[in-house]
């Protein structure tokens, strides 16, 4: 490899870079829109959930259990008259769950029988179901707490759970979302930045151009990786940057493992990216594959918000082909938990290998040939 | 008229069609990505790994594990001896949780006090940790149960009894699977569309087409009929193996389903097309396309909640398609609903396919180089 003609091919890609404005957008401000939507927008934690409370009889039992939902911070709930009207309710989409309770409650509930307390969720979104059900429980515990206080003896439940969230203890899914966000917009940046360059010479005709000149393949691809990593990793800083002192989410590891990281995996994406472009020769296609290929499967696949645990064994292991899943593992880690080496260094390695597959198979397609 | 928006239309599918790699980037992704995302998107989990620390050598605590060890959904992993090998395991995401049983919880129980046990979570996901909590507890309550059967005490006044209408055992597969028809079909049109007129306007090509006698309104239509019959087809597949392949339940017609259908691609060409007259280059094509797509995804309510986020993205989702389709697709799934409840679902992605088609016919005359 010859360095100054190498220098001469990175001082080309980088003029063409910085006369599109559209890549320099695409590094600095993707990424703190992006972030900025993500950030505030996505959170699985519900709060404030629309509840129909439908109390056919008034009677004091029946008022303290309102009032707890009243106080609570996860529930907003809506008096209605009947059950009829409740349903009607969550037909519409107007309420998530309904409580119902029946006008004998209270009857029953003195003569020592088992008051059933009703309650009816929206199912569509199972896991948001799941979690109103926590919410109404815990509701509902705190109610009998008070209940049996009241009356002078203590409720006797024999076995009770005790829980310690470890590295999230206000258990805010906005801390773990965020560090794969990071994940998924860099997996986007770098190949949007590169999956079209080796694609756009050939189309243009300019690689024939290059072919006739000594400069061999490697330093064509040396010189496209180059800029845009530098311009990626000025993307990857900001975003690190705002998620921090933006979005609070803590970050206990230490900087070197997290440089180390982030350049193993920018190095990963652009090398996709790149790949992509050797590979189809047309930006159309670059483009199409590009869509297909990068964003959903890191978006459903990386862990980033449904949990790899939970897929079948041969989905997880398909996981391991996408890159970003190392990514989103290591920053949930290094951001939440701190330096865990054995954690970081496998997922490093994996990034590292995959980067030298693709270098590989890069290197391979682009021969100097014509078609 | 006709005759001409045929041609190019028949020209556009050329175009798509002719190129062995395009064929099969419209062909083989789908059917992969159904099959994949369909199988993993999922927030229930069904393998809880975790250890035990158990301090207490009494009876009531070895009852207690055996419901763990019996239970489906949770995978025993490692006994712990000692408070210190609890933290490897969870950092190094051995486990999920970790539950500990202090030393005096059956001598506890058995003197009528109650028995605590302690569980310890990784809140990397906070969201895994809080279902699997709540698995823990549903096998402690269980437990509950059959201990005051057994040693005598009151039961709790007030029981809860918790239905769930629609998804009754709350499969978080009938939620997302339906979602992924919506996804698709989008990421599908948007490619075919979003670099159409730029690569026209790369190779110089556009130029031509606009001095034919075909008027803007004739080229939009021409572009647009692939992108709607490729949308299509692609839907009606997904669709079909949603129900045939995953067994979703599918409860209402197909009527209210299809002509949202309609409205979504429409909604989603205009955009596309929008984007893609817009655009000089290619790369700029792709980048307007995936700039849309990843907000119009993770805004849309496909994975998180819209109504948790805040007032002002909200209003943001009020412009994406996706999430008008979203309610509608899991809506007919679901709840079997009719035109009746999902009315006002139609309208605002039929305006956003208007007013971005007439945006890209503007753009088609009025961007030149």
């Amino acid at each position: 490899m010859d360095v100054m003609r190498l220098r001469g091919l990175v001082r080309k890609e980088s003029r063409q870079i910085i006369r599109d404005p559209s890549s320099i957008g695409i590094a600095f401000f993707l990424p703190v829109l992006l972030l900025l939507i993500f950030g505030y927008g996505v959170s699985l934690d519900a709060r404030h959930v629309p509840l129909a409370m439908v109390v056919e009889k008034n009677s004091p039992q029946a008022m303290a259990l309102v009032s707890g939902f009243n106080q609570s911070d996860y529930f907003l709930p809506i008096p209605m008259r009947s059950i009829q009207e409740a349903e009607q309710a969550l037909m519409h989409r107007k309420v998530d769950g309904i409580i119902w309770l029946r006008h004998n409650f209270a009857r029953q509930l003195l003569m020592g029988g088992k008051a059933p307390i009703d309650v009816i969720v929206d199912g569509v979104d199972s896991n948001k179901a799941r979690l109103i059900e926590g919410y109404v429980t815990g509701v509902w515990f705190n109610w009998l707490e008070r209940m049996t206080g009241e009356q002078g003896q203590r409720l006797h439940v024999p076995v009770t759970v005790e829980h310690r969230v470890w590295f999230n203890a206000e258990v805010s899914s906005r801390n773990y979302l965020v560090p794969g966000l990071i994940a998924i917009i860099m997996t986007l940046i770098g190949a949007m930045l590169t999956s079209m360059v080796v694609a756009r010479e050939w189309e243009r005709g300019t690689m024939e151009a290059l072919m006739v000149t000594p400069v061999s393949m490697k330093e064509v691809i040396a010189s496209k990786i180059i800029p845009y990593f530098i311009l990626g990793m000025g993307g990857m800083l900001l975003s690190v940057l705002m998620a921090v002192f933006l979005f609070q989410v803590p970050l206990r590891g230490s900087m070197w493992p997290l440089i180390v990281s982030s350049s193993l995996f920018m190095f990963t994406a652009i090398n996709m990216g790149l790949l992509i472009s050797v590979v189809a020769k047309s930006q159309f296609v670059a483009g199409q594959i590009a869509i297909v290929i990068t964003f959903l499967p890191a978006f459903i696949l990386s862990g980033f918000v449904f949990d790899i645990r939970t897929m079948p064994v041969v989905i997880q292991w398909l996981t391991h082909l996408v890159a970003a899943r190392y990514f989103v593992d290591i920053l949930q880690t290094l951001f939440l938990a701190g330096d865990i080496w054995p954690l970081f260094l496998t997922n490093s390695a994996w990034l590292a290998v995959m980067a030298l597959f693709f270098l590989m198979i890069i290197k391979k397609k682009s021969r100097k040939l014509l078609e | 008229m006709l005759r001409k928006i045929f041609a190019l239309m028949k020209k556009e599918f050329r175009t798509i069609l002719k190129n062995k790699k395009t064929r099969m980037v419209l062909i083989i992704p789908p059917i992969a990505q159904i099959l994949v995302f369909g199988y993993s998107a999922s927030f229930d989990l069904n393998n809880v790994s975790y250890a035990v620390y158990n301090e207490d050598s009494g009876l009531a605590s070895r009852q207690l594990l055996a419901r763990f060890r019996g239970a489906q959904a949770f995978h025993f992993v490692d006994t712990v001896n000692h408070g210190d090998g609890i933290a490897p395991l969870i950092n190094e995401k051995k486990v999920m949780l970790v539950l500990h049983i202090g030393p005096d919880f059956t001598r506890n129980l058995s003197k009528g006090l109650p028995g605590k046990i302690q569980v310890i979570l990784d809140g990397r996901n906070s969201n895994s940790a809080m279902i699997s909590l709540n698995y823990v507890r549903n096998i402690v309550m269980g437990f509950n149960t059959h201990w005051t059967a057994i040693h005598g005490g009151r039961h709790v006044p007030g029981q809860l009894v918790v239905s769930s209408w629609f998804n009754s055992s709350l499969d978080s597969h009938w939620f997302i699977i339906p979602g992924i028809v919506a996804l698709l079909a989008l990421v599908v049109t948007l490619e075919v569309t979003a670099l159409s007129v730029a690569k026209e306007r790369e190779a110089g090509t556009f130029d031509q087409l606009l001095v034919t006698p075909m008027t803007p309104l004739e080229i939009l239509i021409g572009k647009s009929l692939p992108g709607f019959i490729i949308g299509f087809i692609e839907a009606t597949f997904i669709i079909g193996m949603t129900i045939l392949w995953f067994h979703v339940p599918f409860r209402g017609s197909f009527l209210v389903l299809y002509v949202g259908i309609f409205a979504f691609l429409l909604s989603a060409i205009g955009i596309g097309l929008m984007i893609s007259s817009i655009s000089i280059t290619q790369q700029q094509g792709l980048m307007g396309a995936f700039l849309f797509l990843v907000p119009a995804v993770i805004l849309s309510g496909f994975a998180t909640p819209i109504e948790n986020m805040p007032q002002f993205v909200q209003y943001i989702t009020y412009l994406n398609p996706m999430r008008y389709f979203l309610i509608i697709v899991r809506s007919t799934f679901l709840e079997g609903a009719s035109f009746g409840l999902l009315w006002n679902l139609y309208w605002p992605m039929v305006l956003i396919g208007i007013a971005t088609l007439t945006a890209a016919g503007l753009l088609f005359r009025n961007r030149m180089y």
